[in-house]
């Protein structure tokens, strides 16, 4: 398919679903709702779209507290008052003026829908801002369009392929999904995780990549706090190749030291002393 | 899962699309008649006559959480390849089921609809622990019209006194727990303090006149509740008022959730917030059906936590376990659970029937395991004694 072959160029290996959800979402101008444990490219998905559309991404990090002012637009009261003040002495500036887009200082969903050419919106981690946000949301999503008291209803100009992301810190509500293509995305299979090693990181050769790749799932089926996912994955492969390793195997000490990539609570790494690091390297080996 | 078979006057595609929709919709998904418009539109944005295709972009348009997502395929050939599952005609099974499907609304007596693989009935003795993939997720249950009378029945239990002091103490516990505020203020329409910084920022707009005057409050911020009862041999003795708690504790208004467990476990948050208190009643004997054997409390606990642990458990939860704790698992696997439960969940509260009775010392190694990582461990072998922990649940 188009955007499964686009995305591979930007070096992002997409399954068949997530592709038709891509496509989907482009063909029918809907919004995309991806799930998934962190680490397996929710994020990672929409900056390969934009570099692959050649158009701006813009991302919108959400987080508990995160209201109108900070997500869609403000105006700018210092310049504002700044330009009265300044033409005090030739009369004054009218209101119109004032209320202008001159003014208004654009906040990220207000700059995505006013682009001349369709952006990828990333709304990263709904799940963190507040219900009422989300609530706020919907109009945007489903009309793309949003309303200023002193300018009117400002409809998008084009429409923003949007891709949102949730961990699931909260359940999201029923409305948001409806509006929402879906998409679960979940880590990846031994071969899937092979390909996105060789187009992330073509330098790592042939057995090694098996290797890591091995170890790695092989980590995710122990009983870890936080489990390690592809960009841990990537991390812990660069990691290595910097070391000059070449097979596991051979470098126990520099398999233990650069254990810091996919291990991130003191839990997990008691939970990997080095002889099940070589029960585990042992098994793929 | 139902079987919808073409009906014979389906003429085009938007009349099966039509019946897969509402074929979905018997099956729990949450969709309508928008989505039989947007599917069309969907399956002319792709190549629909391949079956893959037509597959995959139904699934992403159509399913709403994780759990869809996964269930798609089957519902998808069970309706378009009438490859689903048979149901068997009226079974004369007594048994229940445990399914990992979302609970349903609780399907009429006539409707035994039957989710298992073949016709054989040897399979539903007990709930089978071969399809036990329902552990994470949500349970329901199948039961069937014949009525075993053996049965030991939590109707005749749960007589109105006793169900009524059950909620009175429940609602206590609940309005003890319900009614915090948060320590940060915020923004609010009405409310006790000036919004100072907000003022002055819009006393800018007005040129430094602070003329729009904006309020703070503290909003609430209510405890949310997590109980998780033992229904094991041991405990058949406090099932009774420990239901009846449970059920009071859903039907206070507070945000709660409620399992069982025994080898298994189960949420039964759908069933006690059935309004009709002898059908909900019927609905936790079924499910206690089967209970009653041994308990693997941190194999359930864990279970829990993978399964439900992410969306039940956050810095406002209170987790109430209601056990003996007399277990047949390896008492450090307990400490270990309960630690992880302890640093997701505010707190974590032990509610004991034993601890109730004179001179009783938690020497059972599972509690000795549990103990340090437990907020409190509190009596709770009568409905007095849970009324008499109001005072202590203000305090958590």
């Amino acid at each position: 398919m188009e955007v499964q072959n686009g995305l591979a160029e930007q070096g992002y290996v997409a399954d068949d679903r997530l592709a038709m959800a891509l496509h989907l979402a482009r063909a029918l101008g809907r919004p995309l709702l991806l799930e998934g444990p962190a680490g397996v490219g929710k994020t990672e998905v929409a900056k390969a779209m934009a570099a692959w559309s050649e158009t701006q991404l813009i991302r919108l990090q959400c987080y508990e507290g995160l209201d109108a002012s900070h997500a869609i637009y403000e105006w700018n009261y210092q310049r504002q008052l700044l330009a009265i003040r300044a033409s005090e002495a030739d009369g004054g500036v009218g209101e119109a003026q004032l209320f202008s887009d001159e003014y208004l200082l654009k906040r990220p969903l207000l700059e995505a829908i006013s682009q001349d050419t369709s952006p990828v919106l990333l709304i990263d981690e709904i799940d963190r801002a507040d219900e009422e946000f989300e609530a706020y949301l919907l109009e945007i999503l489903s009309e793309y369009q949003i309303t200023i008291p002193e300018l009117g209803t400002i409809k998008a100009r084009s429409r923003p392929v949007v891709i949102l992301t949730a961990n699931g810190t909260r359940d999201l509500s029923d409305a948001l999904r409806r509006r929402c293509l879906y998409s679960f995305l979940d880590y990846p299979s031994r071969e899937t995780e092979l390909a996105i090693l060789r187009a992330r990181m073509p330098e790592v050769e042939g057995l090694l990549a098996r290797q890591i790749v091995g170890v790695v799932q092989a980590l995710r089926s122990e009983d870890l706090e936080k489990t390690p996912g592809i960009a841990e994955m990537l991390d812990w492969a660069a990691a290595l190749s910097g070391l000059g390793v070449n097979d596991l195997a051979q470098s126990r000490e520099a398999v233990q030291a650069t254990l810091v990539c996919l291990l991130k609570t003191a839990a997990d790494y008691d939970a990997a002393p080095p002889e099940v690091m070589d029960r585990l390297i042992g098994k793929v080996a | 899962m139902q079987v919808t078979r073409f009906p014979a006057r389906a003429a085009g595609l938007a009349d099966r699309m039509a019946g897969f929709i509402a074929h979905l919709r018997m099956n729990g998904m949450r969709v309508g008649p928008a989505e039989t418009g947007d599917a069309l539109a969907a399956l002319a944005a792709t190549e629909a006559t391949d079956a893959a295709q037509a597959r995959q972009a139904l699934c992403v348009l159509l399913a709403g959480d994780a759990e869809d997502w996964r269930r798609f395929d089957e519902l998808f050939d069970a309706y378009w390849f009438n490859a689903g599952k048979q149901r068997q005609g009226t079974a004369q099974s007594s048994h229940v089921r445990v399914q990992s499907a979302k609970p349903m609304i609780w399907q009429g007596l006539n409707q035994d609809t039957d989710n298992s693989q073949t016709g054989s009935d040897q399979a539903a003795t007990i709930p089978d622990p071969g399809d036990g993939e329902g552990e994470g997720t949500d349970g329901r249950l199948m039961a069937t019209q014949t009525a075993n009378l053996s049965r030991r029945d939590l109707r005749e239990l749960m007589d109105e006194q006793s169900l009524k002091q059950a909620e009175q103490a429940a609602l206590a516990l609940a309005r003890a727990m319900r009614d915090r505020r948060s320590r940060r203020r915020k923004q609010a329409l009405r409310g006790p303090a000036l919004d100072m910084r907000r003022i002055q920022r819009a006393s800018l707009a007005r040129g430094g006149e602070p003329l729009d005057l904006y309020r703070r409050s503290r909003p609430p911020r209510p405890m949310r509740i997590v109980a998780l009862c033992d229904v094991s041999g041991s405990m058949t003795v406090y099932a009774r008022v420990f239901l009846a708690f449970l059920k009071g504790l859903i039907g206070s208004g507070a945000e709660a959730d409620a399992y069982l467990f025994h080898t298994r476990l189960m949420r039964v948050t759908d069933a006690l917030r059935d309004h009709d208190t002898l059908r909900a009643a019927g609905r936790l004997s079924l499910m206690a059906e089967g209970f009653g054997g041994g308990t693997d409390i941190s194999g359930s606990l864990d279970r829990f936590l993978n399964g439900y642990g992410a969306r039940a458990l956050n810095g406002r939860t209170i987790v109430l376990i209601l056990s003996d704790g007399y277990c047949s698992s390896d008492p450090e696997a307990l400490g270990a659970v309960l630690a992880r439960i302890q640093r997701k969940a505010r707190r974590v509260v032990w509610l004991n029937p034993l601890k109730g009775w004179q001179n009783y010392e938690p020497i059972a190694a599972a509690m000795q395991a549990a103990l340090p990582h437990l907020d409190a461990h509190l009596p709770a072998n009568t409905l007095d004694a849970l009324a008499a922990l109001e005072p202590e649940f203000r305090k958590l």
